[in-house]
């Protein structure tokens, strides 16, 4: 096995920003190499200075024996390279785009037959390449890009986030792909947000804040935490109440909902006389559980954060009347002859949290905006808190919080102009606007940050503003909109900690998200596909329907897929037709 | 350089600018209405003018003058008796400006101690017109008191205007080329600048210089459709100005694609200059805009003559390429193919283009950071 690509104490600056600190690795070709950490950790930086696309500020790299600084086009000739959203030409065909790629690449005519003919049948793309690239699925557009980086067989091939928005079953199936490349004695390197990817590599370089904080073989890390991982079941009462005690017990570094349990990551083997009592007060059973790859990374960054939520400690019950917040009824949206939502269904109990999951392009964001009265549906009907989004959409919308992508506040204005800006919004006057605004800052400590601008802020002090600015009027129900893609763990659980608080208190929660074990924190989730919801139950009834005796412990994932697979949709063959 | 690769991405640019209906439009559709809004839209000329003329004497003299304004055939006059009324009508715009021919008009022109006067008053809130209708009012009067001289006998200097190149002080004729600079700073830069732009915004910069391709090739793969589109323009719009705006063209064709594609070169290098600066579509396009179209306009000499403008102005105005090819094609549509007045304006450009390309090579990384 020879070296791919090696690193030496490579770093790089941004004028003050830090964006890499003397990362040094062997990348081994013959391997899939995870490029794993959160957004902001440095992934598409290394990715840009292996593929010689900038210099490094310090250190060395050399791919495949070509170095970065000294070499560029030598290492442009032997990488093949896919940028964050594919590198494609939309607005040209599927055999328009391969031809490009194989002119720059200067391959020969019969080469490039056998390759496009190869690469064809490989990525399943043989029957659309008349078809422009911007009207192909996610899925397929993922693979044309990847079919474009390898034309010329090259030696390393550097995959930047290669999965996001993709849906589950196409991600497997690139993952097919990619394995047999290595297979080939390739060096991939794939760069990933995804936890749950990284257990799926050969090896790993673990990266946060521009440092690396692991580099080997995932299974190595996972395994320095044997016996320490748990599964908490067969809870009688409140799980998430039990978590939020069980966070704050000394000995335990970090814990999470899935499902109907909990699941635990204490610091040293075996639990606490503190932890048994508690768990006696629930009658729940603590029995010991394989970790997880997720499990280590949070305990390499020094464990989770506590359970209690200040905001919920400190907020007020919300209160209204009627058991069911939000309900739809064939609720359906289309853009022209494009079906995005089809006659969706479902109603959701006072202090639930619901989830709508599926990927990207799938409708949850449509059917949401639906519910939040951003969209007028084409037909059926939606109603917050009893009231008709479409005759009375401002009464609605007063009862509702809102939580766009990416957290929507205003760089140009400082955080308490942003309070002050939502709250009025909202309809908060005078003294109760002044008296929110306060308690916000309080609850969340933004306090030292009022004055500032929200783009400076540390991520999770941004998720933090942006939930104020969305609770500042007492909402009933709470809409998230993909609110924790590319955080980190720890932020991510900070996160759940709030809400999980708020639905203590009578809130009820709404949240899309395409991390699929992210969804174990629902109550109830509805599995949206191709438009259509495709089921709704628990997480555990979900996971429970693809159990089998190969697949003993299925994962949500795994539920999506074999869902996907039991309705006998091809995905891509859909759209195709 | 890599031929093949060179020949991959220009026909790429050129599938993407088929199917993109803006590119199209900017380069067909865009000249003839912009030909359309500058040849009529914007007429500086100063016919049918509508003023007042107030008589206020009815001396044979003050008659005479009076019929010598009617018959101007540049002026449409409305005679009163009394001020007031008209005054009004100033106001109000209904008139551009208003004569008084005054009482003691009469006695006046029969003393010989004293000058004979008329008043114009003009709409000061359009000073462009005011200055022309206040100019041909004064020279009606001033034709008038010539004639006047000693009875019937001819005066001894006699002048006879010729106005050069454009005998009918047409101004569609002197804008109708500066329209023409118009569109092509449009696909020159503004166009080139975004495509760029487009690039970097969608991703596929990053792919492309990942290649073996240089950033070389990746801007000849630009640079070159557009200079062909830019021509392809050129050719548009002159067909539009002879054909449907009867400018006459006494240069050759020859001269003025050559005159257009030296132009090219300064303004394909501000776009390329831009992109490289920004990364953005919507900054690019601004950019472009701010410093490429609105000068062309405004400080170029197309629709105010420089000679007017303030000093600093002035000096500024040097560093607009469009200034000298507005006049490069004035020289070539109205005089002909004049190296004598054409090469310092073509020497201009070239020197600029070579500025903007130097500029962009010192600043334009292969790399990302």
């Amino acid at each position: 096995m020879t070296v791919g690509i090696e690193l030496e104490e490579v770093g790089k600056r941004f004028g003050e920003c830090e964006a890499l600190s003397a990362v040094s690795a062997h990348i081994k070709s013959g391997e899939v190499t995870g490029l794993v950490g959160p957004d902001g950790a440095g992934k598409t930086t290394l990715m840009r200075i292996m593929a010689a696309l900038m210099t490094p500020t310090s250190g060395r790299a050399r791919v495949a024996g070509a170095d970065v600084q000294d070499d560029a086009a030598g290492v442009h000739s032997l990488i093949g390279y896919m940028p964050q959203r594919f590198g494609l030409y939309e607005d040209l065909s599927v055999r328009q785009n391969l031809n490009l790629y194989a002119d720059l690449r200067g391959l020969g005519e019969a080469q490039r037959r056998a390759s496009h003919d190869r690469l064809l049948e490989f990525t399943g793309l043989a029957p659309f390449t008349g078809r422009l690239a911007g009207a192909l699925s996610g899925g397929m557009k993922q693979k044309l890009g990847l079919a474009c980086a390898m034309l010329a067989a090259p030696r390393v091939l550097l995959l930047d986030e290669p999965s996001v928005g993709v849906d589950p079953v196409s991600r497997r199936e690139l993952w097919r792909m990619v394995g047999e490349l290595a297979g080939d004695g390739m060096t991939v390197v794939w760069s990933t947000a995804y936890l749950d990817e990284a257990e799926r590599c050969d090896e790993v370089l673990l990266l946060n804040h521009g440092r690396l904080i692991y580099s080997g073989q995932p299974a190595q890390l996972t395994a320095t935490l044997a016996g320490r991982s748990y599964l908490v079941t067969d809870i009688q009462g409140d799980r998430r109440r039990l978590l939020t005690q069980v966070l704050e017990l000394e000995g335990v570094r970090d814990g999470v909902i899935q499902g109907a349990a909990l699941r635990l990551v204490l610091a040293g083997a075996g639990p606490s006389n503190a932890l048994r009592n508690l768990l006696a007060d629930y009658r729940a059973k603590l029995q010991a559980a394989p970790p997880r790859f997720e499990d280590a990374f949070v305990d390499l960054l020094g464990g989770g954060p506590g359970g209690l939520s200040v905001l919920a400690e400190k907020m007020d019950d919300v209160t209204g009347t009627g058991e069911i917040t939000v309900r739809c009824r064939q609720l359906s949206k289309r853009f022209g002859r494009f079906t995005a939502a089809d006659s969706v269904s479902f109603a959701v109990r006072r202090g639930e949290i619901f989830g709508l999951l599926g990927p990207n392009g799938a409708g949850k964001s449509t059917t949401f905006k639906m519910l939040c009265g951003l969209l007028k549906p084409s037909a059926g009907s939606a109603e917050v808190v009893g009231l008709d989004l479409r005759h009375a959409a401002p009464a609605a919308k007063r009862q509702l919080g809102y939580m766009a992508q990416k957290f929507s506040l205003f760089g140009l204005l400082s955080v308490r102009q942003n309070l002050d800006f939502f709250s009025g919004v909202y309809g908060l006057q005078g003294e109760q606007r002044q008296r929110r605004i306060e308690e916000m800052s309080e609850f969340f400590d933004l306090s030292p940050y009022l004055g500032q601008s929200p783009e400076l802020l540390p991520l999770g002090f941004k998720q933090r503003l942006a939930l104020a600015c969305a609770l500042m009027h007492r909402p009933q129900v709470l809409f998230l909109d993909e609110p924790t893609s590319g955080v980190d763990p720890i932020t991510r659980r900070e996160f759940w900690t709030h809400i999980t608080g708020l639905v203590q208190r009578g809130v009820t929660v709404m949240v899309t998200t395409h991390f699929m074990d992210e969804a174990e924190y629902c109550d109830r989730v509805a599995l949206v596909n191709r438009a259509r919801l495709m089921a709704l139950d628990t997480p555990d009834a979900l996971k429970a329907r693809v159990a089998s005796p190969q697949l003993p412990n299925p994962t949500m994932e795994d539920a999506f897929v074999h869902l996907v697979a039991a309705e006998n949709v091809l995905p891509d063959a859909e759209v195709a037709a | 350089m890599n031929g093949r690769r060179l020949r991959a991405m220009i026909r790429k640019e050129a599938w993407q600018a088929m199917r993109d209906p803006s590119t199209l439009l900017a380069t067909f559709l865009f000249p003839p209405l912009l030909l359309f809004l500058f040849a009529y839209g914007v007429s500086l000329d100063v016919k049918d003018v509508r003023i007042g003329l107030v008589l206020e004497s009815d001396g044979p003299h003050a008659r005479e003058l009076a019929a010598a304004y009617q018959a101007t055939p540049w002026l449409e006059v409305k005679p009163v008796r009394h001020g007031k009324q008209l005054e009004r009508d100033l106001v109000t715009g209904k008139l551009a400006a208003y004569v008084v021919i005054p009482q003691d008009f009469d006695a006046a022109m029969e003393s010989s101690l004293r000058a004979a006067q008329v008043q114009i008053i003009t709409d000061g809130s359009q000073p462009n017109s005011a200055n022309f209708t206040a100019s041909y009012a004064r020279g009606v009067f001033g034709n008038w008191l010539a004639q006047q001289g000693d009875g019937a006998a001819a005066p001894r200097i006699q002048l006879q205007q010729r106005f050069w190149f454009n005998p009918e002080l047409e101004s569609r004729q002197v804008l109708a080329p500066g329209a023409i600079a118009m569109v092509m700073t449009m696909i020159g830069t503004i166009l080139t600048a975004m495509v760029i732009a487009r690039e970097w915004e969608r991703g596929t910069m990053e792919a492309l210089l990942a290649t073996p391709a240089s950033i070389t090739e990746v801007l000849l793969s630009k640079l070159l459709p557009y200079f062909v589109l830019g021509m392809l323009a050129i050719l548009a719009c002159a067909f539009c100005v002879v054909v449907i705006f009867s400018v006459p063209l006494r240069g050759s064709l020859a001269m003025l694609l050559l005159t257009g594609a030296i132009f090219l070169i300064p303004a394909l290098g501000q776009g390329l200059f831009i992109s490289t600066l920004f990364r953005s579509q919507f900054d690019a396009g601004e950019v472009a805009l701010l410093t490429s179209f609105l000068p062309a306009i405004m400080l170029s000499g197309f629709v105010f003559e420089i000679e007017s403008m303030p000093q600093p102005v002035q000096w500024l105005t040097h560093v607009i390429p469009a200034r000298y090819f507005i006049e490069a094609l004035q020289t070539v549509f109205l005089v002909g193919d004049s190296w004598r007045s054409l090469w310092p304006d073509l020497l201009a450009l070239l020197l600029l283009g070579g500025l903007l390309f130097a500029l962009t090579f010192a600043k334009s990384q292969i790399r990302l950071d």
